[in-house]
């Protein structure tokens, strides 16, 4: 299955899950900011995937968990350098590039996006 | 005090399948109500009364169906709460004097909820020979609420599974110990 291919599943998946038109869903667009989705659609979105690509998702492997509530991650409402590190280390299909600059944990959100949908998914095929 | 949707479970496989029953009757006060008759001023009636069980509380039956399905699968331990309505299409009224049949299997389960699959079938007790007819599907998912991605906490005592469910589950002969 190439990129492509992979992408128009994705894009299944966040029409079903989250009942957004097709050409909303573009690689950029944020699932929470732009496609509106909330804590229960990640969940939708994991299954749904499963489903789509037989592959199965283990919690925390998709979407970060726990990393609000550890002040060695999150201090004064800013990501901190550990914890951005964690964050690249567990979710490598997730370009946190733009909090480099402004880790505000209310930023976190902005960085799940389609294409970090796609590139899971491309590795957990590739693995 | 919490408001059952169900009278009765007939079957309940262990993270599988629930099937319970719902009989609708005019005893249900609502039911007057949804829909009361309409007249005009000159008190002639312009809609009869049309009594049907509101489409939200078949989903409800259905959620409570599915809930006990997905608690049960985990022993009761987690507060299994609903999270989304992701379908749900109704084809034809329940009236008083039908008996709606709530199916409910479980499509997907993770540590952190559910999502099941449901189907809605009426029976219609002025015309039997028609047996069971399918009117209706609500897809659900439930979330493990002490595992929320959020992280938020919530009391210890699972107020979810209380005492009213301890009693459906009991008269209808399912061992529970919770």
């Amino acid at each position: 299955m190439n990129r492509d291919e992979i992408f128009e599943k994705v894009r299944e998946v966040l029409v079903e899950a989250l009942g957004v038109d097709d050409d909303e869903v573009t690689p950029e667009a944020s699932l929470a900011a732009d496609l509106g989705a909330e804590s229960i659609d990640f969940l939708d979105i994991v299954f749904q995937l499963e489903q789509a690509f037989g592959f199965k998702i283990e919690q925390g492997e998709l979407f970060p968990e726990n990393v609000t509530q550890d002040p060695e991650f999150v201090k004064d409402g800013l990501v901190t350098e550990k914890g951005l590190a964690m964050l690249r280390e567990r979710l490598p299909h997730i370009d946190f590039s733009k909090l480099d600059d402004d880790p505000q944990i209310t930023r976190v959100a902005q960085v799940f996006t389609v294409d970090a949908l796609v590139n899971f998914c491309e590795r957990k095929l590739a693995a | 005090m919490r408001w059952i949707w169900i009278d009765r479970v007939l079957e309940l496989q262990r993270g599988q399948r629930l099937v319970a029953i719902k009989n609708v009757t005019m005893a249900e006060e609502h039911l007057h109500d949804h829909f009361a008759e309409v007249t005009g001023e000159d008190g002639r009636t312009i809609h009869a009364a049309m009594p049907v069980m509101p489409g939200s509380l078949v989903v409800e039956g259905m959620a409570q169906s599915a809930g006990i399905l997905v608690g049960h699968a985990e022993d009761f331990r987690e507060k299994v709460v609903l999270a989304k309505v992701t379908k749900v299409r109704l084809d034809r009224d329940a009236t008083p004097g039908t008996t709606i049949r709530h199916t409910a299997e479980i499509a997907l389960q993770s540590g952190q909820g559910a999502a099941t699959r449901g189907t809605v079938d009426l029976f219609d007790h002025a015309n039997p020979e028609a047996g069971w007819e399918t009117i209706g599907r609500i897809d659900l998912m439930f979330s493990h609420l002490d595992r929320n991605i959020a992280g938020l906490e919530f009391p210890e005592h699972n107020f979810v599974f209380n005492s009213t469910f301890r009693t459906l589950l009991q008269s209808s002969g399912i061992d529970c110990d919770f």
